[in-house]
């Protein structure tokens, strides 16, 4: 009896190790899909790009000296810098897009770094708590309304508000279009930036109390220096995703990839341009391989600027936690 | 700011008011921008939800009807992005939370570098390998959410479709027929289920950071498994904050157009999506298609705000419903 227990005991504590043991492969074969899939999103991405350096077809319409160096005839910047690569004789021109781009993100990121710096700094030092309340679900609203949705507020009603305000020539222009993105680069300034003063030991703001400091000067001169690295980051990780903001771009920028440095004109960034012309393209054409050569663009530019970005606030955190100790 | 010296103390406190409520007009304008949008869109819009509205295809070219097919492929999507968005987010994070050190890379490389000559020391490489592994997904997690909305598009036509869904085409289907190696239900779930991954894992690895230590030190030490533990301790303790977490992660990739340009969206289909295979009509998608390739802007107007306020309302009740959710088990923590 006693025996026959003990037996049934260890068969099943066999199969519950076995079991066990089969759960972490599943789990460990769990954390390698993330690897693996920023790994395949760079290769696929990158492989049908891969014509353009090899391809001789390809390149006969498509490569790299025509993205950058090619050049039109023509009087003005426009004329000379060209995107048509439908037209007869196909113009590759990257330089277009690449100013539209740069635009569109620096108009973008001028609205929302200042603004989103100081809404952080006032709702971490100076808001009282029940305000605070009110300003942390604002700024997740703000940051779960759709990119399509916002898109289209700047298109129907912020492009005709500011075209009636200022008259501009353009109704989509790199100032709406910038400005829309700004309102979605917002909340990533402020929840980033947040974080870090918030972490600025108290010791800091207590000292500069005691030298005397008023609660602005404290704020300005202290906590908001010990942050800079987190303020710094929040702007590298906004520029990261301005850079790849599609649906605003595509809807409020006027689609029109003109060389241009007015921000009156209407532009085209790099993914506006892969949304509006991949849907037609031939695969395996030159254009489709151009417009994967900006989506690899997009992929290692984001890349770059978001592991900067995350390597800043980790040693920021080691730094306060040292300070804290 | 060091403050001039001829500034006396009451001007000096009058200057740091002034100072303080510039600061103040930042939180004003953020405020002031999401009520202008809301209520832009609250206000024209939902005077053109009615019963007909929700319930009716569209009409003449989209300019009438209403927008069915797209509510009904947004949420087929929805769900098929999160079975398997879900569960994968899931499985990652309680491997990165549960199966590799927590006392982090750096430590467990000291560790092994001071164990020269003592028993174990093999156990102590693999410990700091699993936790190099472990440092390394983490970044990868953290680089997925940074990678643009359009190039997991691209991705999702690279992959899924041309790659893939051709190769299943070349193994199953007669020559020259595509059923998988074309824009489908599937393959933009895929796609998405990939965007929102990130976000589910973050969340999820948060949520089990709030079990605390000692009830699964608690249930390893009464001899059930590791995993017993986060089957009976770990998984039901953080089921609040992974719902949370995925219901914030669904209420982004409801919202997300650019993966599914290319990846089966259809401008306009006359019927519901019946397979996975099938392309399907979507909120977003429409509200694009409308307010961009509309050949009468004005009659299409009152559709378009219709249809962007039921996405905006879609979207708002998934993230409010993950809010209430974190709300009430952060009360409940604190008790």
């Amino acid at each position: 009896m006693n025996r026959r227990h003990d037996e049934v005991f260890f068969r099943r504590a066999g199969r519950r190790l076995r079991f066990d043991a089969l759960m972490t492969g599943a789990f460990s074969v769990a954390g390698w899909v993330a690897i693996l899939f920023i790994f395949l999103i760079f290769l696929f991405t990158f492989k049908e790009t891969i014509p353009i350096f090899t391809d001789a077809e390809v390149q006969h319409e498509a490569n790299l000296g025509k993205f950058f160096a090619e050049k039109q005839e023509g009087p003005t910047l426009m004329d000379r810098y060209v995107w048509q690569p439908t037209s007869e004789k196909p113009k590759v021109s990257l330089w277009p897009i690449i100013l539209g781009t740069l635009k569109a993100t620096v108009v973008g990121l001028l609205f929302a770094c200042p603004v989103g710096v100081a809404a952080a700094l006032f709702s971490s030092e100076f808001a009282p708590p029940r305000l605070r309340e009110v300003i942390k679900p604002a700024i997740e609203l703000l940051a779960g309304i759709p990119s399509v949705v916002m898109g289209f507020f700047a298109l129907i009603v912020l492009a005709t508000w500011l075209q009636q305000t200022f008259g501009f020539t353009y109704r989509l222009n790199a100032v709406n279009a910038g400005l829309a993105l700004g309102f979605a680069l917002v909340p990533i300034v402020y929840t980033i930036s947040e974080d870090g003063l918030a972490a600025v030991p108290r010791s800091y703001r207590e000292a500069s109390y005691a030298l005397g400091a008023t609660k602005f000067q404290t704020a300005w001169s202290v906590v908001l220096p010990a942050a800079a690295p987190a303020v710094f980051a929040s702007f590298v990780l906004a520029f990261g995703r301005a850079i790849g903001e599609t649906m605003i771009l595509l809807m409020a920028g006027g689609n029109a990839a003109i060389t241009s440095f007015s921000l009156l004109d209407p532009l085209r960034t790099l993914s506006a341009t892969i949304a509006a012309e991949m849907g037609e393209v031939v695969v395996g054409s030159a254009h489709y391989s151009a417009l994967f050569f900006m989506g690899t663009l997009l992929f290692v530019i984001t890349f770059v600027s978001n592991t900067a970005g995350q390597w800043i606030i980790r040693r920021m955190q080691k730094r306060m936690q040292g300070a804290a100790a | 700011m060091p403050t001039p010296a001829f500034i006396g103390r009451g001007n000096r406190r009058i200057l740091d008011k002034v100072l303080i409520a510039l600061l103040a007009l930042s939180v004003v304008i953020i405020l002031a921008i999401l009520v202008v949008i809301i209520g832009n869109i609250v206000f024209h819009g939902v005077r053109q939800v009615t019963w007909e509205f929700i319930t009716q295809p569209p009409r003449e070219g989209l300019t009438a009807g209403g927008i069915m097919p797209a509510i009904v492929g947004t949420a087929a999507l929805v769900l098929l992005m999160s079975v398997v968005a879900v569960p994968l987010g899931v499985a990652t994070a309680v491997y990165l939370h549960e199966y590799t050190p927590a006392e982090g890379l750096h430590l467990a490389w000291a560790r092994f570098r001071k164990s020269k000559g003592l028993p174990g020391r093999k156990r102590l490489f693999f410990r700091a390998l699993s936790a190099l592994l472990a440092t390394i997904t983490r970044s990868a997690v953290a680089n997925l959410a940074g990678v643009p909305s359009i190039v997991f598009g691209l991705f999702g036509l690279g992959f899924f479709i041309q790659f893939i869904g051709r190769s299943i085409d070349r193994a199953t289907q007669p020559v020259g027929e595509t059923l998988w190696g074309q824009g489908s239900l599937l393959w933009a779930a895929c796609t998405l289920a990939l965007l929102t991954l990130p976000t589910v894992i973050v969340a999820t690895e948060e949520a089990l950071r709030t079990v605390p230590q000692d009830l699964r030190e608690a249930s390893l030490a009464l001899g059930a498994t590791r995993w017993e533990t986060i089957r009976r301790i770990v998984l039901p303790g953080s089921l609040p904050g992974i719902l949370t977490g995925a219901i914030l992660g669904i209420s982004r990739g409801a919202g997300e157009v650019a993966p599914i340009l290319f990846t089966g969206a259809a401008y306009y289909l006359p019927f519901l999506p019946g397979d996975v295979t099938d392309q399907f009509m979507h909120l977003g998608y429409h509200v694009l298609i409308l307010s961009t390739q509309s050949p009468d802007v004005e009659a299409t107007k009152p559709i378009l705000y219709g249809t962007v306020f039921v996405l905006l309302a879609l979207t708002f009740l998934l993230n409010l419903t993950g809010v209430i959710i974190r709300m009430r088990t952060r009360s409940r923590l604190q008790r």
